[in-house]
């Protein structure tokens, strides 16, 4: 019984990568449990609760204006890779491998929002000079720590934090990391911003294994949706933003806790929102005849 | 002699040389780095950093043609890095604008090539009609090195563009494509050019979209910010991204990073609100100072702005003021 044991503690050691490295590789499909309201009908204007943002950031969001989004050269943006796993995203991991070592050199992930696809190199490569190009997807390497694979990714576009207007700068870097639970896979991404963020802000997204799963083609291409001549940007400018009252008044939530910062990350928060004052909410509207 | 007299005599040639011309510093010209980076762009383009303003080089059959050449003493470090990528003459340049950090090695740079020449001109004056490249300028660059600012001594004519353009456009062809210089009017500065590879598919804009700051308006050089603006909607308008609004066109900025026409609208979306904070302050009637202190930047300063250095936050809020309270 002991030898046996020791054959198998040696066989396990030895086998050590292999055991220890997980195949994310498959089809998996996304659940909407986790922040259902912020990720299908979208944020409401204005709520910036829970994120570690300082005040630029808070200013974009109050500046920012949905309409932004008609300008043709908006339509089609991707989201960028740290925030791609939050969309209606049905998710395929492959694998790359060397045909003569047969060691996996990238894992390449396609989201069907956008068909947005990302390459995790895991050979080792470096990230690309400061000068280079910068991408929705940007520049990823790939390390396994135990079973988890931890993903590093600079080179980024400027994108979204929360689709309201908060964003992430393209000095950023991101920190992924991916864990497989039997069928299910959790994807944790912890967001580093110079620019916006006081701490890091952290985030996971959860899918389920799907091999049946059809992943569907997302073409887009702009259109002019309002005419409006070259350079118009639409914004709303310093404190004109008349909607953002709308989502503390309506949910019944202290304004400061609307504005967000890294102290409405934390639980305690709760206890002082207690002591808030909140706005009187809006007559419900009468219902038609 | 002793190393006092040495001094002296020193000092004394100093003082009695003619004053050197140095054509203007941008606002912002940054350190020279002590190394040059070749970033390969696509098709015949490649991305030269790291000697003062960025360097585009394009080479084919007919020879080499830069957009921009650099601060002065970075030239035969420019010439090492272009010898690396073809052995062909050095035909062309193109300057953006006036800077230094952008046109400080035309002198050095422009002799060792030899320009495309031929019939009569050849004829007419010999060899020294292909004896350097042909530096090509919108015509208030060769005003500005020619007849400074009075106190400023000329440019040495070596530096001079020899061949400009007073038009909207200028067109060549040249290693198997169309080259469009493009010149928007009062915006970076008076004299400013973008280059339009055509056939790459890649534009040089010079210093009217940075990546790394808020754009430098020279107001003293003619610049304007709604120039600057004109000149971002330019480029919009011009670049075709491929799938998800990115790669396509690839844009070379003055300074900076490599980008594509989605990093181009998000940085013209940032000027363009800004300039509209600042337009609507102005209808208020507020003063320069009360627009500083409203702070019309602050959500874009941590990325773009500067307390110091010598284009500042500051700097660039009353070049904006300035421009708009200023007939454009």
């Amino acid at each position: 019984m002991r030898k046996t044991a020791i054959a198998l503690v040696l066989g396990l050691a030895l086998n050590g990568a292999a055991w220890a490295q997980m195949d994310p590789s498959g089809e998996w499909a996304p659940r909407f449990d986790e922040d259902r309201f912020e990720r299908i009908p979208g944020p409401e204007i204005g709520d910036y609760l829970g994120l570690p943002i300082n005040d630029a950031a808070r200013l974009r969001g109050d500046s920012w204006d949905a309409a932004l989004i008609e300008l043709p050269e908006n339509q089609c943006r991707a989201h960028g890779s740290d925030y791609g796993w939050r969309g209606p995203s049905n998710l395929s991991i492959w694998k790359e491998v060397d045909p003569a070592t047969q060691k996996v050199i990238a894992y390449h992930t396609h989201l069907s929002a956008y068909g947005a696809e990302q390459t995790i190199w895991m050979d080792g490569r470096p990230h690309p000079p400061d000068y280079a190009r910068h991408t929705w997807q940007g520049f990823s390497t790939g390390e396994w720590d135990g079973d988890t694979l931890v993903i590093t990714t600079t080179h980024l576009k400027e994108n979204w934090i929360r689709r309201n207007g908060i964003p992430r700068s393209d000095l950023a870097t991101a920190r992924v990391h991916i864990m497989k639970h039997g069928n299910y896979l959790t994807v944790a991404v912890i967001v580093y911003d110079p620019v916006y963020l006081t701490e890091p802000f952290i985030r996971t997204t959860d899918f389920v294994y799907a091999p049946q799963q059809q992943m569907a083609p997302w073409p887009c291409e702009p259109v002019d949706e309002v005419d409006r001549p070259p350079g118009v940007v639409p914004n709303h400018l310093l404190g004109a933003n008349t909607f953002l009252n709308e989502f503390p008044a309506n949910y019944g939530i202290p304004v400061p806790a609307t504005r967000g910062g890294a102290e409405t990350m934390y639980p305690e928060y709760m206890l002082k929102m207690k002591t808030m004052a909140v706005l009187p909410r809006p007559p419900k509207k009468a219902a038609p005849p | 002699m002793s190393r006092r007299k040495s001094l002296i005599l020193c000092a004394l040639a100093c003082l009695m040389a003619p004053a050197v011309w140095s054509a203007p510093a941008a606002p912002a010209s940054p350190p020279p780095p002590a190394e040059l980076h070749i970033l390969p762009v696509q098709g015949n383009i490649y991305m030269l950093v790291g000697a003062g303003g960025n360097i585009t080089i394009q080479t084919g059959s007919d020879g080499v043609l830069l957009v921009d050449t650099g601060l002065a003493g970075m030239s035969d470090k420019v010439l090492a890095a272009v010898r690396t990528l073809s052995d062909k003459p050095i035909r062309y340049i193109i300057d953006t604008h006036v800077h230094a950090d952008h046109v400080g090695g035309n002198e050095a740079i422009a002799k060792s090539g030899t320009t495309i020449a031929g019939g009569n001109v050849v004829g007419d004056i010999g060899s020294s009609a292909s004896n350097q490249a042909t530096i090509m300028a919108f015509q208030t660059v060769l005003d500005r090195m020619s007849t400074p600012v009075a106190g400023s001594p000329p440019a040495p004519q070596g530096a001079w563009p020899t061949d400009t353009y007073t038009t909207a456009e200028r067109k060549i062809f040249f290693d198997d494509e169309g080259v469009e210089m493009i010149h928007i009017p009062a915006a970076h500065t008076d004299g400013d050019t973008m280059v339009f590879f055509r056939r790459s598919d890649v534009i040089s804009t010079g210093d009217i979209f940075l990546t790394n700051g808020y754009p430098i308006v020279d107001l003293d050089h003619g610049g304007n910010i709604q120039g600057v603006i004109a000149g971002l909607n330019r480029i919009v308008e011009m670049a075709i991204p491929q799938d998800l609004q990115e790669g396509g066109t690839l844009i070379i900025p003055g300074h900076g990073r490599l980008c594509d026409v989605a990093d181009v609208v998000f940085y013209q979306e940032m000027v363009i609100i800004i300039r509209d904070r600042i337009q609507d302050m102005i209808r208020k009637g507020m003063s320069l100072e009360q627009v500083k202190a409203a702070k019309p930047t602050r959500d874009y300063d941590p990325r773009y702005g500067s307390s110091s250095g010598s284009w500042t936050t500051d700097k660039f809020v009353a070049a904006v003021y300035t421009s708009l309270k200023a007939p454009h």
